[in-house]
């Protein structure tokens, strides 16, 4: 690979606390060279040949970290091919996949099986996580260790919560003994039983079963009574609610964990759902502009870590049906960070703090040497317009499903490059 | 009666969805023809040919006595060619979707659909997907219209007006679509609602629609001009709502006792099928002088018959 020279853009890259002018360069072994201010056209060797920004910034690549891919079992929704061409066109380059595929990411011989697959067919850096427990069914532990040496970097039962106290316990107390992260997706579903949306005068009127937001705030409030005394690394895949927030911000001045939120939390709510439209069926569900409100104020204040997509492919005819019948999930990998960007662009959320939950805040909780512009780490990055307006099209998704949660939503800010250890993968 | 035009009636809708979508002015032409039919059904020659020529599907993929059977006549006396879809005997036992058996439906060119679904939203889906109008009889725990219609003609055809009524609403509200689709006319049409439900079967921001909450039943009946009872839902609670049927009647079942805090001429109503002696005294549901839920199933047939002419272009 040749060196490739970069200037005149602008760099944000906030592990290095980075947010100015300047380029990148990247060494012919893939690896990040130099970076920033000191990267311009004064300095770089004159026959070597440069590419000019003109203004057009530099982020770290995302680290997207909840993404539900096919394989193995639903590979006509999505493949580990479909799903890299959708993450690079929208400057993901890693990849946390969820482990409720068919059968279940549980054991170490389906690990070596997934690990080979995502070299293969995957050009972005796939990191899978294993589930919880044997076959997400919240019974007995998978193993923990066995499957961290196999390279798992996370234990999650995906869309499902453990529901025993006394078996999360246990797996608190293993997670401690192994240093493992847990990621919890917090619904009690004796209160969320056949919910489909956001408790409350919408589900009313259109005469759907309510999700209540105390079936998310109790499995919350338990599982960091627990942490307070068993402490493992511990994180909460999505808030939904205002007080969710409120719990996690008083929570976290005394105990250590993290969490996240969905792009789609926090860009929509309940109203969106209109006449039952099927693709906006989402778990934990929309809920009310109070709550998107406080969501956005807990990303802007760091309450929350983490931006994530959530993205669930669901081929059409899941979602042709009644809404009690419908899949739940949307696509989202590919429109994420021009999503959040509407965050900064409307003054909500300033752009170094949208970026860190997409790239050093994730990669931070999971220990992965990603999700910054440092000197010598791989040159995984995109070049964005931060103002380049386009609109959502199903047709032009990437993605095998074309379920996305914001057709023809006008967006502004798109990725124009996207590289992988130096390589150029994705050119609008 | 000849065929006439029924392009002369200019409603808002090409379906009839729910309460929540229809204008007064729709309202007030759905009630006004269906009080044309009334006489009618009483006479001997019931049988008219407005809709001569039309094909009436009715769908029902949930059991029904009255709606169906309501809807099925309503059709034949206008003239229809009706066919009941048995849906038991059906491609949707064999896992078609909805979608797909609109789809089929929709290629023999019928000109009106009845729908009733145990899905809230199902009758929504259908009307994206045919050319002719649907007729919601029935989604999910969303909306019933045409029961609200026929109760709200029962009501002026007893009581000559709507507005300034003081009606309540009792029992299993949060399973209920005719309790929702009453609450929109009712309150449209200028009658002040009271609920009454224990909280168990009270949804969520209910009193957002307009509508006074009770959870003492002697309190939301007193002084009203109407008592609407609801059947208790069984078969659609999943876990424990209440703790018995004789506990439930205690306390929200319609008794004398509890009717006498209503005004004296105070009439009963109920959508049926009754529980009888759960959610209303035996003696007080066939009572003549109070309750009127006989009529309430006559006056149906006469709505249907509108509804069907008015959206059967």
């Amino acid at each position: 690979m040749k060196k490739k020279y970069f200037i005149n853009g602008n760099i944000v890259d906030p592990h290095n606390s980075l947010n100015e002018e300047g380029g990148i360069i990247v060494g012919e072994d893939g690896k990040i060279e130099g970076i920033g201010k000191k990267v311009n056209s004064n300095n770089i060797p004159s026959r070597d040949k440069f590419i000019d920004l003109k203004g057009k910034y530099v982020f770290p690549g995302i680290v997207d970290m909840r993404v539900f891919v096919g394989e193995p079992g639903y590979e006509y929704k999505e493949n580990f091919r479909t799903l890299s061409n959708a993450a690079l066109s929208g400057g993901v380059t890693s990849v946390v996949t969820m482990p409720n595929t068919d059968p279940v990411i549980d054991n170490v011989s389906i690990v070596d099986f997934l690990k080979r697959r995502g070299r293969d067919k995957s050009k972005i850096n796939i990191y899978p996580t294993a589930s919880l427990t044997v076959n997400a069914e919240g019974k007995n532990m998978t193993e923990f260790g066995l499957l961290q040496n196999k390279g798992i970097i996370a234990f999650t039962d995906g869309t499902k919560t453990i529901q025993n106290t006394r078996i999360m316990s246990r797996i608190m107390n293993s997670a401690r003994d192994l240093n493992s992260l847990i990621l919890q997706h917090a619904e009690d579903y004796e209160l969320s039983q056949n919910g489909m949306i956001n408790d409350g005068l919408i589900a009313t009127k259109l005469g759907l079963q309510g999700i209540p937001e105390i079936a998310e705030i109790i499995i919350l409030e338990r599982d960091l009574a627990l942490l307070e005394s068993i402490r493992c690394r511990y994180h909460i895949s999505q808030l939904s609610c205002s007080k969710s927030v409120e719990i996690v911000r008083s929570k976290k001045e005394n105990i250590k964990f993290s969490c996240g939120v969905s792009i789609n939390n926090l860009s929509l709510n309940e109203n969106d759902i209109g006449d039952f439209r099927t693709f906006l069926k989402l778990s934990p569900p929309l809920r009310t502009e109070e709550d998107r409100i406080s969501l956005v104020k807990g990303l802007s204040d760091g309450t929350i870590d983490v931006i994530v997509s959530d993205h669930k492919p669901e081929d059409e005819e899941q979602k042709r049906l009644t809404f009690a019948q419908a899949e739940t999930g949307a696509s989202g990998i590919e429109t994420l960070l021009s999503l959040s960007l509407e965050l900064y662009h409307n003054g909500s959320v300033k752009l170094e703090n949208i970026i860190k939950a997409l790239t050093s805040n994730p990669a931070k909780i999971l220990k992965i040497n990603k999700g910054t512009l440092s000197v010598g780490n791989d040159a995984d990055f995109c070049i964005v317009d931060l103002n380049k307006p386009w609109i959502v099209k199903k047709e032009n998704l990437y993605s095998k499903s074309k379920n996305t949660s914001i057709e023809n939503k006008k967006l502004q800010g798109k990725v124009m490059n996207t590289f992988v250890k130096g390589e150029e993968l994705f050119k609008l | 009666m000849a065929i006439n035009s029924n392009k002369a009636i200019k409603i808002s809708q090409k379906h009839l969805l729910g309460i929540q979508d229809l204008s007064i002015n729709d309202v007030n032409i759905i009630l006004d023809e269906s009080a044309k039919f009334i006489e009618l059904n009483r006479s001997k020659n019931k049988k008219l040919d407005t809709l001569k020529g039309k094909t009436q599907i009715n769908l029902f993929f949930e059991p029904s006595t009255r709606t169906q059977s309501s809807f099925d006549l309503a059709g034949k006396r206008l003239g229809a060619d009706v066919m009941s879809m048995n849906i038991t005997n059906s491609a949707i036992k064999k896992g078609e979707t909805l979608i797909d058996t609109a789809m089929t439906l929709n290629a023999m060119h019928p000109d009106i659909i009845v729908i009733r679904h145990q899905d809230s939203g199902a009758c929504n889906l259908l009307s994206q997907k045919v050319n002719c109008s649907v007729l919601n009889a029935g989604d999910g725990r969303r909306e019933h219209p045409t029961q609200a219609l026929l109760d709200a003609l029962t009501i002026i055809n007893r009581k000559k007006k709507i507005e300034g009524l003081k009606i309540a609403i009792c029992g299993d509200i949060l399973h209920s679509r005719v309790a929702r689709s009453n609450i929109y006319l009712l309150n449209m049409l200028g009658a002040e609602v009271n609920i009454v439900a224990p909280s168990n079967l009270m949804p969520k921001d209910i009193d957002k629609l307009g509508v006074n909450i009770f959870y003492d039943m002697k309190k939301g009946v007193k002084d009203c001009d109407i008592v609407m009872m609801l059947r208790l839902q069984n078969e659609r609670m999943t876990s424990s709502f209440l703790s018995s049927n004789r506990e439930y009647y205690e306390y929200y079942g319609l008794s004398p006792d509890k009717l006498n805090y209503a005004k004296d001429d105070a009439l009963i109503m109920h959508p049926g099928p009754m529980n009888r002696g759960i959610e209303i005294d035996t003696k007080l549901a066939d009572d003549i002088n109070k309750s009127v839920i006989k009529e309430q199933v006559e006056l149906g047939v006469a709505v249907r018959m509108a509804c069907l002419k008015i959206f059967c272009t």
